[in-house]
């Protein structure tokens, strides 16, 4: 029993030598002993760290779409270059997944034998005790008039706690065997969690929804604003609900320095998980989701969807509803939209708006809002007529008009609620009706995000006593010296690695001593 | 209609102006008090004088047994106190030497003697130094309590608050081990960034006491940031004490070559027990960091929709905690002990840096509550 004999059981053995002349299976098993080597563990848990850096400093599509476009836009010649090495999509690119993959390989093939001998040395005995425990890197030597049964006795008493095994003349301990067992705790736990934010990341999807007041949505692909499903989920696998948004409130701080800023968000909502199931209401406010049959439901934003009633110039209405505007500043909320009137004749008709909570005028006269709720809501018009573009089948943002194709129409016009816009020649009206709140909602299911929860609080479980508890060994010998007396020899060993291990030693050689009343110490260091 | 539409948003609170001035009196002082403290120490470092080792001790006591007992004796108190460690030789001489032998540790790392567990070099500025730490923590921790109750909530909501709370983590780690492990000569080392940090945050990053954006509305604030907060504290004080590992390692390594070692490089103490220091820290540091992560996951979920989303906060956490996780395998790699590890130690400190200042003020992300 050497200090090695430990050092095994905590140290992974480092891919041996090059082999020569080796056959196929050979040097399958010389690949396997390299990957699963500690020093190819390492470079893979460094690889990851430096691959995992680009994702923060580059706009990746998974967090901000829109940035990415942007980048492409200013870099028009790096951008390709860099999409190409998938540098916009880091943690989901192959060369981020080989690493990860690897490593979790890597991972399993160390922990998964490390369990076998584990269990084993659970169930086995402390090994038997070294002949020459003066070796030891602890160890002590004393006589006293006790029996060397009596010695062995008060040897075990003294090492409660410990697991004692022991011969006619030796007792052999051993503790600290939690340190293994959350080694391996950890590790498996960390395997799990890879496992659970796969699985989540596969069976779950998120979506964004805008809901004006009063209206609802259903849980379905085509409700979605922007949907992002896993790789195995089906549009036949979204949960059944179903949600309407009854009313939205903010409060805001109306002095002090701070004026203008939000003091609170609510959404009020009604929810059916199914659509047998009973209408329940719900107040959705930020870091308080709901929580629907597995999916969750988020308050991610807000805003004013002013109300516009469209009439063309053969009289008819094309358009008569809220059309939400997205806020261009978040202290005055002064927001920004479009209203879009294909239907209308015989020219087609559409509005370029501003809206203003809180309308007032800028130093140098032009108009604002001052403050984010809607106290003085007002309007300013842009009117547009001709061919929108969108009978082409092109896609087309909501919040923004194709130039090409319109002709602009009179002056920029600002309306109070119930004021109405008369086009010049005939070409039609709008009049602004009033205004709803409109809210935005992340709807995520992810299947996977319990277990990862599970696996991360195991993983602490394991780390603590992985870290903190020292394997020990103690042994303790006693034969028949001199003069009738006995001579107790004391031996252990901990981890080279751990340090402390002397006073616990010192404790419990102390302890064996006042166990036996002992006589003074002999001087005998060297056997 | 990103979740950082929030980000901009604040509610009302009053703010006592009152204790918002006392806070900012007390940051001040505190600085004055390190300052103090740290020429303590430097005087420790420049003048102090290197006690006998115990095996020297020892060696007088009883020379027939030294070299064997003494060795094993150091290992014993020189982790835990070099006071312990003179009274310990002296005991094992009275009883007859040798009641726990050889080398354990330090020689188990077969490079280095016994002489290696020594505690640096002493001066009585040096317990002045440890005094004006506490009295500067004391002020340090009132001024971070004031600053709290000034505005009625957890003070970590922006940059300027969390410099003076992880510097406070810091101090507060240091002072354990000072007092546990008698490991005041990491004094120096711990104050001087300390002090930088504490001059730039006043400088630089300091903002008036107000309330929080309502995304920072969560009890997970007093969760997740205390113990980020805590860990860095940590981090901090094992990487001074890397940084001394490193010096003193190279100041061994001459010795060894036979060339004189002259000034703060001959008085630090051994460089085994600064590497199990720089070890015992991590150890404390990173379950925390851990911990912070998760619960920062937990949070994230809540809060966006998401427990992890590669924000640059979360991206640079997760770089941080697998380079410290390579440190810790890399103390038990064949070939990594020693320098290599420490130096993966210090990029993983580093990383934290980085994590805290460059993402905080650089990167736009859900994390951009730095205020400054």
């Amino acid at each position: 029993m050497t200090q090695t004999t430990l050092r095994d059981i905590e140290t992974r053995q480092d891919g041996g030598p090059r082999p020569a002349g080796l056959g196929p299976l050979g040097w399958l098993r010389w690949g396997w002993r390299q990957l699963t080597s500690m020093r190819t563990a390492l470079i893979l848990l460094f690889l990851l760290a430096v691959a995992a850096a680009p994702g923060s400093y580059l706009p990746q599509r998974g967090v901000d779409p829109g940035k990415v476009t942007a980048y492409f836009q200013q870099h028009k010649e790096l951008a390709p270059i860099l999409d190409r090495l998938s540098l916009f999509d880091v943690y989901s690119a192959p060369w981020f997944a080989a690493i990860y993959l690897l490593l979790f390989i890597s991972l399993a093939g160390c922990v998964i034998p490390r369990l076998g001998q584990h269990t084993r040395a659970l169930r086995a005995r402390p090994p038997a005790a070294p002949r020459n425990l003066g070796r030891l890197p602890y160890h002590a030597t004393f006589t006293v008039t006790d029996a060397p049964a009596d010695v062995l006795a008060a040897a075990r008493a003294t090492l409660r706690g410990y697991r004692a095994d022991g011969t006619e003349t030796t007792v052999a301990a051993e503790k600290g065997y939690a340190r293994e067992t959350g080694n391996l705790l950890f590790h498996f736990a960390l395997l799990a969690l890879l496992l659970a934010v796969g699985a989540g990341a596969a069976f779950g999807y998120r979506g964004n929804v805008l809901l004006n007041e009063g209206s609802g949505f259903a849980n379905t692909v085509a409700a979605y604003d922007r949907y992002i499903p896993g790789s195995l989920v089906g549009a036949g696998d979204l949960q059944p609900f179903s949600a309407h948004l009854e009313d939205f409130a903010a409060t805001y701080v109306t002095e002090g320095r701070t004026r203008g800023q939000a003091s609170s968000f609510t959404a009020k909502l009604r929810y059916r998980e199914s659509p047998e199931s009973p209408e329940r209401p719900y107040d959705l406010r930020v870091n308080h989701p709901l929580e629907v049959d597995g999916a969750r439901l988020y308050l991610l934003g807000h805003g004013y969807a002013p109300v516009f009633k469209v009439t063309d110039g053969n009289g008819e209405v094309p358009w008569d509803g809220p059309v939400p505007f997205l806020p261009r500043d978040q202290i005055t909320y002064t927001s920004e939209g479009v209203v879009k009137a294909p239907d209308a004749g015989p020219d087609q008709l559409a509005f370029l708006g501003y809206f203003f909570p809180t309308s007032g005028k800028t130093a140098d006269g032009k108009l604002t809002s001052t403050f984010p709720a809607p106290d003085d809501p007002t309007v300013t018009l842009l009117s547009f007529k001709g061919d929108l573009g969108l009978d082409a089948g092109v896609p087309q943002s909501v919040y923004a008009i194709e130039a090409k194709g319109l002709t602009k129409i009179g002056k920029s016009t600002t309306l109070r609620p119930g004021e109405t816009l008369e086009l010049p020649d005939g070409a039609g009206s709008i009049t602004f009706t009033g205004y709803r709140e409109w809210a935005s909602l992340q709807i995520t299911s992810d299947p996977g995000r319990t277990w990862a929860l599970v696996a991360a609080v195991l993983a602490i479980a394991g780390l603590l006593p992985a870290l903190t508890v020292r394997r020990r060994r103690v042994w303790v010998r006693a034969r028949a010296g001199d003069g009738g007396r006995t001579v107790v020899e004391v031996g252990g060993l901990t981890k080279a690695d751990g340090d402390g291990f002397a006073p616990e030693f010192d404790e419990i050689t102390e302890g064996l001593r006042a166990r036996l009343r002992a006589a003074p110490p002999s001087v005998g260091d060297k056997e | 209609m990103t979740p950082s539409a929030y980000v901009a948003a604040a509610p009302a609170a009053q703010v006592n102006s009152g204790l918002a001035q006392l806070s900012d009196d007390l940051m001040i002082i505190a600085i004055l008090v390190y300052a103090v403290a740290l020429l303590a120490f430097t005087i420790e470092l420049g003048y102090g004088r290197r006690r006998r080792t115990v095996a020297e001790a020892a060696e007088e006591a009883a020379p027939e047994f030294a070299g064997v007992a003494a060795a094993g004796r150091t290992t014993a108190a020189a982790g835990e106190s070099a006071t312990s460690a003179v009274a310990g030789a002296g005991a094992v001489t009275e009883t007859g030497a040798a009641a726990t032998g050889a080398p354990g540790a330090s020689a188990a790392s077969g490079r280095h003697g016994p002489a290696d567990d020594a505690a640096g070099a002493t001066h009585r500025a040096g317990a002045v130094g440890l005094a004006a730490t506490v009295l500067g923590f004391l002020v340090h921790g009132g001024m971070v309590a004031t600053r709290g109750l000034a505005v009625d909530r957890w003070p970590w909501g922006n940059m300027y608050e969390f410099v003076a709370a992880i510097t406070l983590g810091a101090v507060g780690t240091f002072l354990v081990v000072a007092f546990r492990y008698r490991a005041r000569y990491l004094g120096a080392f711990v104050l001087i960034p300390v002090l930088l940090a504490l001059a730039i945050n006043v400088r630089y990053l300091y903002v008036d006491a107000g309330p929080l954006v309502p995304a920072l509305h969560s009890y997970w604030i007093a969760i997740h940031v205390t113990a980020a907060i805590i860990a860095t504290g940590a981090f901090t004080v094992s990487g001074a004490s890397t940084v001394m590992y490193l010096m003193a390692d190279r100041a061994e390594r001459k010795r060894a070559a036979g060339e004189a070692v002259k000034g703060v490089l001959g008085r630090l103490p051994g460089a085994a027990l600064l590497d199990r220091l720089a070890h015992r820290t991590v150890v404390f540091g990173f379950p925390l960091w851990t911990f912070a992560v998760i619960a920062g996951a937990i949070w994230a979920d809540e809060a966006w929709g998401r427990y992890w989303g590669w924000d640059p906060k979360e991206v640079w956490s997760f770089i941080t905690w697998v380079v410290y996780a390579g440190y810790l395998h890399s103390r038990a790699t064949a070939g990594w002990r020693g320098r290599k590890a420490a130096i993966v130690s210090l990029i993983g400190f580093a990383c934290l840096l980085f994590n805290f200042f460059a993402v905080n003020i650089l990167f736009s992300g859900l994390h951009s509550y730095g205020g400054v």
